[in-house]
């Protein structure tokens, strides 16, 4: 064991040297150190230190890992459709996915925000943005599910999003590719996108009671890209930073053509400001088309209403709203540090981190140190707001977070690393390989008031070489790092749902205590529910057949049925009568084309059913339940249209014919 | 669901299926630990340790108890001697005494793994009876409904 631990420890010397020499590792091998395994370990029955929301990117989906141990927790449906849960099959949560466009059964889910108060987070819920579809999403931290959809008007991929002010006033969203406002005509040529596409910033409110967002009013601004955004904070608190690539304004070969400018922009914009002008109703009332969707965990059932109008403030015409800060170079992320004076910006394709201070922008403004306009938005001197410059930290910054103790650590997406600097002087002083390609990194809190500073993770867009191969599609992965000495110490590598983007996490105790067990029969307001199975029934309106069904181990009521015809659409509400922790039962039918149920204890779902022919269906419990669970099961005999055969269903009752 | 362990033979299920509740972990809330250390099967193991049962029937209290056996009893127990999933209930509140009866419908996940006579019980019906979650009072009505079910007026 000894001798391992000499040979691992004699590799990781000679790794650290050579990633030393060169940002780009050469080889697979990582610099862990003997006592990795036992940092992570976190023994069977014991739970981990924190909770991880990671963005399942292109999946759609929100998982969440145990931090130390890396172990995957949960991953909750947003705004894909997920057969497991049965997210988006059964009729009480196809109302959540619902848009302009009609069901948009998937997005693309790039960041994760944590509710705060006072700028630290406060463990009620969790925000993450669609970039597809525009639309932002409110998980409940209470039930671990999706409890509103919202969609973002005059919008075109929702990058900018879901990042939040210190008291979770608003959750803002930025159009990450201009378009068109949608009340106007928006058959244009592409190549009038100067004159005829804008970008707008969504400010979206969030009551403080229940969590439910409202689009409270967007801003204007010049057609360009909206890349990240992040709110001040402490002195701060009142504005909102949003970094933004194609100022050149192309339409194609944006690779080139929006390389050009030897700076971009950060947009800084006064939201307290907004408010005023809103007030004095200064905004335009303009026409769109957009749903707004909630889940009650009352009823157990969705609704989607479709919105026709938001307020738009133009950064044009209204004056002290909006200020570009210049940025090298198509910067990509911004980051506010903890005191919130220090705005990091990451020109992504720039050899150096611009530090722009707080304090100076505001003394810019007040002394118009401008050097000009970008389409009537005045553009403060990038001296007069920059603190300094972090020298030579790697190549292709992309994303900063913060440890508390008055460092940043930042991801070099090109040299595959992730260095450490310090914010007062700019030095940096320490720097780790990543395999492959860092995305966004994560400090528990590292958004905060207050980080902590105990691990980071980096998200990767690489892994090949790092897992067992799995054909040419792998997973993406994250690495753990310890950070609490000098050195920042990779202890864990694990895989991850489709590709993360950003994530967040919060210490265990401020969720673990509140997660809610079963819900409550007695409170179960659901229209089709059976509170208890005396109330069990199989109602008939006109080709519709409601079959009111109880689930509990380990038994259906009814379990037989019969009387369904061709022509029928069959809606089964299954009620689980359950009341202990973690006994869902599932509900499935032959030849379906839908998926399962998952009915979780107390609750009420629904399963659409069109017979394709006449016959008898097995239906059956998918959840292994008790040992009785194979027993748990049924049949629905299926008639022709013209038949007499009674509608009748029953459990128990219907002894053998011979 | 802990579904694996569904796979390991039936004779261990029984105990197997005991740790399922969740209690194990060092993080799991601690149980309701007994007053005493040994396992009293006349009043069983929970919060109740002398429950006052007055020779009448309260009709107010049965009634209540009614309801609540409709929402979360009557899937599996008849009110006869028939056994459905569970046993039938005529006769059980002359069989137990009341502390057993309510330590057993508050607590069944630690009374089935010690005490003889449920277990005996689950060999029979091979489903553990589901912690309902019921409150004190449910399950002091269920227990009144019981004897309202055994001829109490």
């Amino acid at each position: 064991m000894k001798t391992i631990q000499y040979i691992i420890g004699a590799a990781s010397v000679a790794v650290a040297l050579s990633a030393a020499q060169s940002c780009k590792p050469k080889s697979a091998d990582t610099a862990i150190s003997g006592d990795a395994a036992a940092k992570t370990y976190v023994a069977p029955g014991k739970y981990d230190e924190f909770y991880n929301f990671v963005s399942g990117g292109f999946s759609g989906q929100l998982s969440v890992y145990g931090i130390p141990s890396g172990r995957l927790l949960r991953v909750i449906p947003v705004f894909s459709m997920d057969p497991e849960k049965g997210w988006g099959f059964s009729e009480e949560t196809k109302p959540m996915l619902n848009t302009s466009h009609g069901n948009v059964p998937w997005d693309d889910l790039h960041h994760v925000q944590l509710s705060k108060t006072n700028g630290e987070n406060d463990g009620r819920w969790v925000f993450v943005n669609g970039n597809n579809t525009p639309r932002l999403a409110r998980i409940d931290l209470k039930t671990f599910r999706t409890a509103e959809i919202l969609e973002l008007p005059n919008s075109g991929g929702n990058h900018s999003s879901p990042f939040i002010t210190e008291n979770t006033e608003y959750v803002v969203a930025g159009t990450r590719f201009s378009v068109p406002m949608d009340e106007v005509d928006g058959d244009v040529p592409i190549n009038t996108y100067k004159k005829n596409f804008r970008g707008t910033l969504s400010f979206v409110s969030v009551n403080q009671q229940d969590g439910n967002m409202d689009i409270a009013f967007q801003i204007e601004t010049p057609g360009v890209n909206f890349d990240l955004s992040r709110s001040g904070k402490g002195p701060s608190h009142g504005w909102f930073f949003f970094s933004c690539y194609n100022t050149e304004q192309a339409n194609t070969l944006l690779e080139v053509n929006a390389s050009k400018n030897d700076k971009d922009f950060i947009m800084a914009v006064n939201w307290k400001k907004a408010e005023e002008y809103l007030k004095a109703g200064k905004g335009r009332k303009v026409k769109v088309k957009y749903a707004h969707n909630k889940y009650s965990e009352e009823s157990h059932t969705s609704t989607s209403e479709i919105k026709n109008e938001v307020v738009v403030l133009s950064s044009k015409e209204l004056k002290d709203l909006c200020y570009f800060i210049p940025c090298p170079k198509s910067p990509h992320g911004i980051d506010i540090d903890p005191t919130g004076e220090y705005m990091v910006s990451s020109g992504k394709l720039a050899a150096l981190i611009p530090v722009f201070s707080f304090s100076k922008m505001i003394k810019a403004i007040e002394s118009k140190s401008f050097e000009g306009d970008y389409n009537g938005i005045p553009v403060i001197k990038y001296e007069a707001a920059l603190y300094g410059e972090v020298q030579k930290p790697g190549l292709g910054p992309l994303h900063t977070e913060f440890d508390g103790r008055g460092n940043a650590i930042t991801t070099m997406f090109v040299s595959s690393e992730i260095v450490k600097w310090n914010i007062k002087d700019l030095k940096v002083i320490d720097r780790q390989p990543t395999f492959y390609s860092p995305g966004h990194l994560m400090i528990p809190g590292g958004d905060s008031k207050k980080p902590d500073g105990k691990y980071v993770i980096s998200y990767n867009k690489i892994t090949k070489d790092r897992f067992l191969p799995t054909g040419p599609e792998l997973a993406q992965s994250a690495q753990l790092f310890d950070i609490s000495g000098d050195k920042m110490q990779l202890i864990l590598d694990f895989p991850t749902i489709g590709e993360p983007h950003y994530a967040q996490a919060i210490r265990a105790e401020k969720v673990k205590d509140q997660s809610l067990k079963t819900f409550k029969l007695e409170a179960n307001k659901h229209p089709y529910a059976s509170r208890g199975e005396g109330e069990t029934k199989i109602v008939r309106d006109k080709n519709k057949v409601h079959v009111y069904m109880t689930a509990i181990r380990s038994h259906l009521t009814p379990d037989n049925i019969e009387g369904v015809k061709m022509g029928d659409e069959v809606y089964f509400h299954v009620t689980n009568l359950e009341q202990d922790w973690d006994v869902p039962h599932g509900f499935a039918v032959k030849g379906a084309s839908n998926g399962e149920l998952l009915v979780m204890p107390g609750e009420t779902q629904t399963l659409k059913w069109v017979p394709d022919r006449v016959g008898i269906f097995p239906i059956y419990c998918t959840d292994f339940c008790s040992a009785l669970h194979q027993e748990m099961s049924g049949y629905v005999r299926v008639s022709p249209a013209s038949s007499k055969v009674a509608l009748v269903g029953n459990t128990g009752t219907n002894l053998p014919a011979e | 669901m802990k579904k694996t362990l569904m796979l390991i033979v039936a004779g261990v299920i029984l105990y197997a299926c005991g740790q399922k509740t969740g209690q194990t972990g060092d993080n799991a809330e601690t149980p309701q630990k007994p007053a005493v250390t040994e396992y009293d099967p006349q009043r069983g193991e929970g919060k109740f340790t002398n429950v006052e049962i007055s020779e009448r029937l309260d009709a107010q209290m049965a009634a209540s108890g009614k309801q609540i056996f409709d929402l979360k009893c009557s899937s599996c127990h008849k009110l006869t001697d028939e056994k459905l999933v569970g046993p039938g209930w005529q006769g059980v509140s002359t069989k137990h005494k009341p502390e057993w009866i309510m330590n057993f419908i508050t607590n069944p996940d630690a009374m089935i793994d010690k005490d003889p006579q449920l277990q005996a019980q689950l060999e029979l019906c091979l489903v553990r009876m589901p912690n309902q979650n019921l409150s004190d009072d449910d399950a002091r009505h269920i227990l009144e409904f019981m004897r309202q079910n055994d001829g109490v007026q």
